[in-house]
């Protein structure tokens, strides 16, 4: 499911299936964006391969997406810690956006 | 409903069950006053006192309240730290509009946005928009001491009422909501229903003045000033509503239930792990069978270790000391999954499915029983194969268990190999029960009575012919049961049979101790079960 690779050199992408019932809601989309902001990394998120990608740090741009169950998230980051960011955004998406760390 | 009684009544939707009967108190909010508009410096700067303000009170509220209103709210804290949110009401703000109407605007605009989304869910965030709008408007106008005043008890009406004034309003003497909008999923109506406070939405247009009101959360009905006749009907509904629920819930709350003065263990089936949310789930003696199939569905192909390891774990902490029994990938008959399973078979009943499919893709088992064996060190995990045919299948099956194991305790992972089980659902495996080594058993009697009867079960025409209740298959029940009696092995029973009280008797009788179902037939076996202690029919 967690699929890094590194592209011209500095920008690192990922993608994941969101699995969330309700598809990217209030409670997905906070906990993304309170990940997002603990890197430092430019972290940017599209949904089903728009052409448009969006600030993962912004809740309500990530509201907007409307992204629904199965739809395919994308992340893209560069920086020093967009590896990192990158696998732990792909992770939350993928364990479905847990209450805690397990 | 007309007011073709005394009082007026109106009809909307349950969004929580429950009663009320108290003053009715309408509580609309009227934006009044206003504020001295200065520079767009001075404009700027109070709009961030405004809402830094606001943040505060917002995550004060959260605080006082915890649990799920905390996480509701939390939005809201979300949409204030969002820069590019803001980012246009301060531009808008250096061009000369006021804050509080550039604020406002903005805000306005997310609405629309979110009440024009197809689905039910997004529309129903708008209300916590507008939320945040109104609370940091009071703020910018310095009017923010103003709280509902609301008397206890109070049946209380409002076009919609957003989750930070629910959690302003006191509702330790009970009440009611009824809303003119609103929606079942919006949160203040999750608020609602985990404070047990009834609430309807979607009334429409309701009068402004009453005395006092009825709320019937069950039948969505609102009666104001209701006459003596309304109120004597009104006591009787909520009457019958408690009763029911006491008597359910008593039995539910009991810890045990017991037949025949042996425990009987009831424990639940969950497909995947937001099962465990159903509120009946907590009274459960364990969960007799985790399905995994739901980690297969994803178009990305197949769930690496980690996310696997996370839906196990949090199920094992879920369960506490309880017991967790995990079934390994059951794909294949009738649940395909593309890449996996095999494409044109003639019988897919009858074909590569469950233990035998996963025999055949160790690299896809091997990472399932990674995941398992790392979360069997966090919890009571057993795991179980389903499918098995023969002892030589669970034999190769604990092999690559094990080597799994090892395999991670030499990377220095803790790692255990949980109790290994079965399914017994092919008619074989019944038959010669006593050649396995199993740590314990559960009866798939679904497959069961498929494999026994010759019907295919989703062949509706078969229906009568694959009754559970065929002499044939309760005969293989029993004979399972029995072993297990004989030797001290754990058999449960997991299929449909199990969550339908027309077999309860039949099954205790045959000698089965443990059951597992659904949650939302957890209280109805349970009470099943009791009126059978007390000398029901013993089948």
């Amino acid at each position: 499911m967690l699929e890094t690779r590194k592209a011209n050199g500095e920008i690192i992408t990922g993608s994941v299936k969101l699995v969330h019932a309700a598809g990217m809601h209030a409670r997905p989309a906070v906990k993304l964006t309170k990940l997002a902001k603990k890197f430092q990394a430019q972290i940017s998120i599209r949904a089903s391969e728009a052409a448009e990608w969006i600030n993962a740090k912004s809740v309500s741009k990530i509201m907007a997406l409307r992204a629904p169950r199965d739809s395919t998230i994308e992340f893209k980051a560069s920086g020093e810690d967009a590896e990192a960011a990158v696998a732990a955004l792909v992770k939350l998406v993928a364990a479905d956006f847990p209450d805690t760390d397990p | 409903m007309r007011p073709d009684i005394a009082g007026q009544a109106y009809k909307g939707r349950t969004a929580s069950i429950g009663f009320a009967h108290g003053p009715f108190v309408r509580v609309d909010a009227t934006p009044t006053g206003g504020r001295a508009v200065g520079t767009p410096g001075d404009e700027e700067r109070a709009l961030r006192a405004a809402l830094a303000f606001a943040g505060r009170q917002i995550v004060a509220l959260a605080k006082a309240a915890g649990g799920d209103a905390a996480q509701i709210l939390e939005f809201q804290v979300a949409l204030l730290d969002d820069e590019d949110f803001l980012e246009s009401t301060f531009a808008a703000i250096l061009d000369g509009t006021p804050a509080e109407a550039a604020w406002v605007s903005a805000l306005d605009k997310q609405i629309a946005d979110y009440n024009s989304a197809p689905d039910e869910y997004l529309q129903a965030r708008s209300s916590d928009v507008a939320d945040l709008r109104d609370r940091v408007a009071r703020a910018l106008r310095g009017g923010d001491s103003e709280t509902l005043k609301i008397p206890r008890g109070a049946v209380v009406c409002a076009d919609d009422l957003p989750p930070s004034r629910f959690l302003e309003i006191d509702w330790s003497n009970g009440g009611g909501l009824a809303l003119l909008r609103g929606s079942p999923t919006s949160h203040v109506a999750m608020l609602a229903r985990a404070r047990g406070i009834p609430m309807i939405v979607q009334l429409g247009a309701v009068s402004t003045s009453a005395a006092t009101a009825l709320l019937d959360g069950e039948g969505a009905t609102l009666e104001l000033d209701p006459s003596s006749e309304q109120v004597g009907l009104f006591k009787r509904r909520r009457e019958l509503h408690r009763k029911n629920e006491a008597s359910a819930q008593a039995i539910l709350r009991r810890p045990a239930a017991s037949w025949d003065g042996e425990k009987i263990r009831l424990l639940i089936n969950i497909q995947r792990v937001e099962d465990i949310d159903h509120p009946d789930a907590q009274y459960a003696d364990g969960i007799g069978l985790m399905r995994t199939e739901f980690l297969l569905t994803g178009r990305m192909g197949l769930p690496d270790e980690e996310t696997q390891y996370a839906a196990y774990a949090s199920v094992l902490r879920w369960a506490g000391d309880r017991p967790v029994t995990i079934r390994t990938f059951d794909a294949g008959g009738d649940k395909p999954v593309p890449g996996f399973t095999e494409d044109g078979e003639a019988n897919p009943f009858l074909g590569v499915r469950g233990l035998r499919l996963c025999l055949r893709h160790p690299d896809v088992f091997r990472v399932q029983l990674r995941a398992l064996a790392r979360a069997g060190v966090r919890g009571n995990l057993k795991v179980m194969f389903p499918m098995v045919t023969t002892p030589e299948e669970l034999e190769a099956g604990r092999a690559l268990f094990a080597e799994a194991v090892g395999q991670l305790q030499s990377e220095g992972v803790d790692a255990a190999l949980p109790p290994l089980g079965i399914m017994v659902e092919v008619p074989a495996a019944a038959l010669t029960v006593e050649q396995f080594e199993a740590a314990f058993l559960s009866i798939g009697s679904n497959d069961l009575a498929q494999y026994v009867t010759a019907c295919d079960r989703s062949n509706g025409s078969l229906a009568k012919l694959i009754d559970p209740l065929n002499p044939a298959v309760l005969y293989l029940i029993g004979r399972v049961a029995e072993f297990g009696r004989r030797g001290g092995t754990s058999v449960s029973l997991c299929g449909d049979m199990a969550g339908d009280p027309r077999c309860t008797a039949a099954l205790l009788s045959r000698g089965l101790r443990e059951l597992s179902v659904n949650p939302s037939a957890l209280a109805q076996i349970k009470r099943t079960i009791d009126d059978l202690g007390r000398g029901g029919s013993r089948d």
